[in-house]
């Protein structure tokens, strides 16, 4: 299935912001926003949700630590106790640099792994590109006609006198 | 007449200070006012373009360097570790020596990847990606010696636990610190490798749009992941980096603590004591600086980049490495205080070997490198006279090599009993892998600068493309042109 969008460029994170602030105020939902790279205000202008990927990172965290734990606990005090030096077999504060280590590394991986998923990012992936210079040195700002209450003609115009460099409709396979 | 100022035009002196502070421009990270399409031609156009005459030349020494680790480690897999210097006496030595070099070298970037992004300082932008890289293959170079050296390297993978446990129900030894550190070592590895690649991404992504050949685009767009520049991702992508910042962190300061206490929690004179954990994170730190030092200098000037990595950056990596440098030294006056306040015969003898025993040579080239070489740092021409800061470097790399060299070679050559005494002296076998782990290192580092981007675009567009450098940069011109009126 195709759909229609309203493309926008311009060449100035400043002028993107403004035309941003001023597509909302104007009862636009705003599909996306293309940048070479993340214009600070941008998060606010657009109504942004903060991202929930942090409690990834705090979940797996918190199962890698009980992991950890238990599974040094289980081999050096339930399946084969040894003697080493007379320390006692469970012997926890020996156990907190390796507790730690798979702590980050596991944590650090799945938040990894969740951003790839959350935002659909995979190798060989065909990238849908709104203009060919988003990521060099082009902004875009696009809007999804999403129907036909989709006022075409006002949003041109709010784009235009927001100074846009540049709007066309464009159609993309989604 | 009061001698106290209680005004200051009007207004009380703090609130004139503030004023003040606040008019001071932010400072400029980047020379010139380049535009957001100069900036990509400028840092992807090499890559583009043909290697030049420097490039080919040194991939050459690197490459020959690398070809003589390959032919010294299969003879040392043929042969034994009896091709080296060790003997009863110095179980340790070039070995262990290099390994602890390597890791220290990974360090900076870890710093100036995380560390530096969580406090916000800019400057970090323009060698981030270089240093990350350079982690990397550190620490790769590192993660081999303690390979080569077992015994029987083709049973290294029982350092790890794996199912189905094949040695019966015995575990490896969660309690030692050698364990601990091959978990540090791999999780180091592993989240400096997505740490960096993740970074890359927005730039692939770049260089996949500009890439003109059908295997260029095609080896870049599997590698993008079809990265567009939405907004909505970039969002959580900058979330996601402080919390990977976060995580590298502390990671990094557990990794040189944790190879610190391979030799702290033993009982030999010179390496059993606390003060270990600090001592080598800032000696890690400070030879990392230096690495990194030399490698900026050098690619800078031959990949023309000193609009992007500018005399202020040099200046700031030499202020680090002068102060890591000063941990370090009083880290040595410590262990000399300690030596004698503790009141052990053997730690004192120890110290006193340090200094005027057979290797008094090695120590005295730690100290004129790492205590007196950091202090020439204090003026600021010779922070920013790029010759000298490239002399400085080395100094400090050939000084923290001496460094471990003193503190697992000179302990283990003179321990308790002096019937257990002994030399050591490297054959060629350890020479010539030490260089050759220099060939592995380099030889990663050229292709990395040849095939990727060494400077991280989208975050110097971010830095050139936000307020306050636009505010400084207009400022500097009107001020031009005033001057010009």
């Amino acid at each position: 299935m195709s759909s229609k969008f309203l493309v926008a460029t311009f060449s100035d994170a400043d002028a993107l912001l403004r035309a941003v602030r001023s597509t909302v105020r104007a009862d636009f939902r705003i599909y996306d926003v293309y940048a070479p790279y993340p214009v600070h205000g941008l998060e606010q202008a657009m109504n942004i949700r903060r991202t929930r990927l942090p409690w990834v990172t705090f979940i797996v965290g918190v199962c890698a630590l009980c992991l950890a734990l238990t599974f040094q606990f289980y081999t050096t005090v339930l399946d084969w106790p040894l003697n080493v030096g007379g320390k006692p077999d469970n012997s926890t504060l020996a156990f907190v640099p390796i507790c730690f280590e798979l702590t980050v590394l596991l944590s650090g991986l799945a938040t990894v792994a969740a951003l790839l998923l959350r935002a659909r990012l995979y190798p060989g992936k065909n990238p849908v590109l709104f203009d060919d210079d988003v990521t060099n040195d082009t902004f875009a700002l696009v809007l999804r006609q999403r129907d036909a209450s989709f006022d075409v003609h006002r949003a041109w115009r709010v784009l235009q006198e927001n100074g846009a460099d540049r709007i066309r409709e464009k159609e993309v396979e989604s | 007449m009061s001698s106290t100022v209680t005004q200051v035009n009007g207004k009380a002196p703090a609130e004139a200070e503030r004023q003040h502070a606040s008019m001071l421009p932010p400072p400029v990270w980047v020379d010139g006012d380049p535009s957001l399409r100069k900036i990509t031609n400028d840092i992807a156009g090499p890559l583009e373009a043909r290697p030049t005459k420097g490039w080919w030349i040194c991939l050459a020494v690197a490459g020959a360097a690398l070809l003589n680790l390959g032919g010294m480690v299969s003879y040392l897999f043929a042969k034994g570790i009896g091709i080296w210097g060790l003997n009863n006496s110095v179980g340790w030595a070039f070995d262990i020596t290099n390994f602890v070099f390597w890791i220290g070298i990974g360090h900076a970037g870890t710093l100036i990847s995380a560390i530096l992004l969580l406090f916000r300082q800019q400057w970090r932008t323009s060698i981030n990606r270089s240093a990350e890289a350079m982690t990397i293959f550190a620490v790769m170079c590192a993660g081999m010696f303690p390979g080569i050296h077992m015994g029987r390297p083709w049973d290294a993978f029982f350092i790890f636990p794996y199912f189905p446990n094949q040695r019966g129900p015995l575990w490896i030894n969660f309690r030692s610190p050698l364990v601990w550190d091959v978990f540090a070592i791999s999780t180091y590895l592993t989240i400096s490798l997505v740490f960096w690649y993740l970074g890359m991404v927005p730039d692939l992504a770049t260089l996949r749009d500009r890439a003109a050949g059908k295997i260029k685009k095609f080896v870049f767009k599997i590698l993008s992941l079809g990265w567009n520049g939405s907004f909505r991702t970039w969002s959580r992508y900058e979330v996601v980096s402080l919390i990977l910042a976060g995580l590298a962190t502390p990671l990094v300061l557990s990794v040189h603590s944790i190879v610190s206490m391979d030799f702290a929690t033993s009982l030999l004179p010179g390496w059993h004591t606390t003060i270990f954990p600090p001592y080598f994170v800032a000696g890690a730190i400070y030879s990392g600086f230096g690495m990194v030092l030399t490698l900026l200098i050098i690619t800078r000037s031959t990949m023309n980049l000193q609009r992007y990595i500018t005399l202020r950056h040099l200046d700031k990596m030499a202020k680090v490495t002068m102060l890591t440098g000063m941990i370090v030294s009083y880290a040595y006056i410590t262990e000399f205080f300690v030596a004698w306040y503790g009141g052990n015969l053997y730690e004192r003898y120890h110290f006193i070997n340090r200094a005027t025993g057979p290797y008094a040579w090695c120590f005295y080239l730690m100290v004129l490198c790492n205590v007196i070489t950091p202090q020439m740092l204090w003026f600021r021409k010779a922070r920013t006279s790029v010759a000298f800061l490239f002399v400085v470097s080395i100094m400090v790399n050939v000084g923290m090599w001496f460094e471990r060299f003193v503190i697992i070679v000179v302990s283990l050559h003179r321990a308790f009993l002096p019937s257990g005494w002994g030399m050591f002296y490297p054959t060629v076998f350890d020479v010539g892998i030490l260089i050759g782990s220099f060939g592995l290192f380099f030889t990663c580092f050229l292709l990395f600068i040849r095939f990727l981007p060494m400077i991280a675009m989208w975050e110097i567009k971010g830095v050139v493309g936000h307020g306050a450098h636009k505010l400084v940069t207009s400022r500097v011109d009107q001020e031009a042109e005033a001057v010009h009126v």
